[in-house]
């Protein structure tokens, strides 16, 4: 027989993870609930909001397609992502790595200065920088967004990585450095294989940061066809005092599976990433 | 192989010393040990010669040629850290592998260059294991193949074995002296393990507080201590100083016979000392004596060991007639702690 405290404690133990599961999926459910509900039967009050009680219909899909520029706003939004990303890779990874090594009080001082930059809010910060998106002729332009968003995922990245070169061990650097790698080589073939998990986080981070940012994308972008997902989806699908929910959820839905399923399959890595930054940072 | 000399090397940190002015050379396919205590400056000189720390002052040389300003991939040595600092991310074979793909080694001789360094530690069935599933000794293991499989002109050993237990150690101890021996390569190896040093050098080099103090064969240094700090750091237990009429004398603890021990040959006539035992330790494979030479040095305690083949009675709390050799004693200056030439012991005593 087992043990019953053996089974009371996987029953809590399912009961938890139960309750978290049905917590982080509800969302994704009423989304996708929402999104094929005719607009009367939404409206209705006296109607349960989790059944059809008419039947679904892809009217919705059709108005966020057809009617709206949607996918030219994913276009935009990857566009920008991914050019951000890269920036912030291109700048944070040497700049961590760098901070990581610099022994002593500075480096550390260093460090925290470059984080504090990434507690700045953006809507004290889109005043100069918006001068400065002028001064370069930038305004309703994707690039606009692809020069400042870096303002944010660079700082923050850097911080993250610091962490992640820490707890390398420098030996391990300096034993490629005497088996024939120059410090650069070392650093190619050694650290960044070892940190593979802190640039998943990264990549997925300054990504994510990009899809949810609301107030560059407002400020610096105003011709319909160049806007972002999080700017697009929410003026286009909100006319005055009308929400197009069906639409909205779609857009919402089909926007946040892939980032999503992307989380899921780095899920170990990426809680990983912010435990080592956590231990030894 | 090669030589390697250092010149006049001296190494600062902000705000002191590491290395002060040290003068080395390491003969061709030479063991060479450097033995002090921590902290002071092994670590320091072993990174320096390998390139990984600059220098503040003084040269470095390896086969004869200036290398002060040479990273430590163009030096042609290979260094076994004390962390043996696998690549986690590689497979044994491929850490195996890395030094050969670095230096752009024909692929082709790679595999069987490997396969050649594997058999030689005995490894062959770990090669496709992953740094994290070794034990503390076939990561030891590992380490020594990925640094002998290019043939370096220099080995540089950092406390390779004080991660593993005394077991292992005895056994790797004796795999390494046998693996350096058939290959020739000149070793610098560092280490704060007298036994270790004793037992793998060709000659050792005892470091103190940045200096060399003394450089000589093991049995040299052991039996002709070039100062107190030498005398004190080698042995277990170390030397006896005992002062007598402004002048330290020292000897080993096995120096002092008992009464029934035999005398050593061909070191002279032994003379009589009488020891005052205060305790005994029994340590099984022999006996630790604790007291004093009351007709020399009253107040200054003394330890004495007995082997295991010493059947003589001796009880704590008596004073028996002990003997020695004359010839054992050395004498140092009680001021700056040198060898000061042998001169008679003082007449003794009469209490
Ligand atoms: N990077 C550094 N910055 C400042 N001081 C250092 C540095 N590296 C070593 N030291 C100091 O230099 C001295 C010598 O250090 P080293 O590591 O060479 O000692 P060691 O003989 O190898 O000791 P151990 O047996 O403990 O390894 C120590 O006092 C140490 O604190
Ligand atoms: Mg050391």
């Amino acid at each position: 027989m087992a043990d019953p405290k053996k089974i009371a404690g996987g029953v809590v133990n399912f009961g938890v993870i139960a309750a978290f599961t049905g917590f982080a999926a509800f969302p994704f459910a009423w989304m996708v609930i929402t999104m094929f509900k005719q607009t009367k039967d939404l409206l209705d009050p006296a109607h349960n909001p989790f059944v059809y009680n008419a039947p679904p219909t892809l009217e919705h899909l059709r108005v966020l397609f057809q009617d709206t520029l949607f996918l030219h706003w994913v276009g935009n939004t990857l566009f920008v992502g991914v050019l951000v990303v890269l920036i912030t890779l291109v700048l944070a990874v040497p700049a961590g790595y760098s901070l990581a090594r610099l022994t002593g009080p500075a480096g550390e001082k260093l460090g925290i200065g470059i984080f504090l930059t990434y507690l700045v809010p953006p809507t004290i910060l889109f005043i100069p920088l918006s001068r400065l998106v002028a001064l370069l002729g930038l305004q309703d332009r994707l690039w606009a967004l692809v020069l400042v968003y870096p303002s944010f995922t660079v700082p923050f990245c850097t911080w993250l990585l610091m962490g992640f070169f820490k707890v390398i061990p420098k030996d391990v650097e300096e034993a490629a450095m005497i088996d024939g790698h120059s410090r650069l080589g070392a650093f190619v073939r050694v650290i960044l294989p070892m940190s593979v998990a802190g640039l998943l986080t990264t990549i997925i981070f300054s990504f994510t940061l990009v899809m949810q940012e609301f107030v560059y994308g407002l400020t610096f972008i105003t011709s319909s066809k160049n806007l972002t997902l999080s700017v697009g989806v929410p003026t286009f699908l909100v006319r005055g005092d009308v929400y197009f929910w069906g639409s909205l959820m779609g857009a919402c839905f089909l926007s946040s599976v892939p980032i999503a399923i992307l989380y899921n399959l780095f899920v170990d890595r990426f809680i990983a990433g912010f435990t080592v930054g956590a231990v030894k940072g | 192989m090669a030589t390697v000399e250092t010149r006049a090397l001296r190494k600062e940190f902000t705000g002191h010393t590491a290395v002060d002015g040290v003068d080395l050379t390491i003969n061709e396919g030479e063991f060479l040990v450097l033995l002090g205590p921590s902290g002071c400056g092994k670590t320091t000189l072993l990174r320096m010669i390998a390139g990984l720390e600059s220098q503040t002052s003084g040269d470095i040389l390896i086969g004869g040629r200036v290398v002060n300003d040479l990273p430590p991939r163009a030096r042609k040595i290979a260094m076994v850290f004390q962390s043996y600092a696998l690549y986690p991310h590689l497979s044994v074979a491929k850490n195996i592998a890395f030094p050969l793909k670095a230096q752009g080694a024909p692929r082709e001789s790679i595999a069987g260059e490997v396969d050649r360094a594997a058999k030689m530690f005995g490894i062959e069935r770990l090669l496709h294991r992953k740094p994290r599933q070794l034990s503390g000794g076939e990561r030891q293991r590992v380490a020594l193949a990925r640094a002998m499989v290019r043939h370096p002109d220099v080995f540089l050993l950092d406390e390779p074995l004080s991660n593993l237990d005394a077991k292992l150690r005895n056994l790797a101890r004796d795999e390494l002296k046998q693996f350096q021996r058939r290959l020739g390569t000149t070793t610098l190896y560092v280490t704060h393990d007298q036994v270790e040093a004793m037992g793998l050098g060709d000659r050792i080099a005892v470091m103190s507080g940045g200096t060399v103090r003394q450089l000589g064969r093991p049995q040299e240094v052991y039996d002709e201590p070039a100062d107190t700090f030498v005398a004190g750091f080698l042995g277990s237990p170390p030397m006896n100083l005992v002062p007598v009429d402004g002048v330290l004398v020292g000897f080993r603890p096995e120096q002092l016979l008992a009464p029934g021990a035999p005398a050593s040959e061909g070191v002279g006539p032994a003379v009589p000392m009488r020891f005052a035992v205060e305790r005994v330790e029994n340590l099984g494979a022999g006996r630790l004596l604790y007291g004093t030479l009351p007709d020399h040095a009253p107040d200054q305690k003394i330890i004495v060991s007995l082997a295991y083949t010493v059947h003589s009675s001796i009880e704590a709390g008596r004073t028996y007639d002990f003997r020695m050799h004359e010839s054992n004693l050395k004498f140092f200056d009680p001021g700056t702690g040198r060898r000061v030439p042998a001169r008679p012991l003082p007449a003794r005593r009469s209490a």
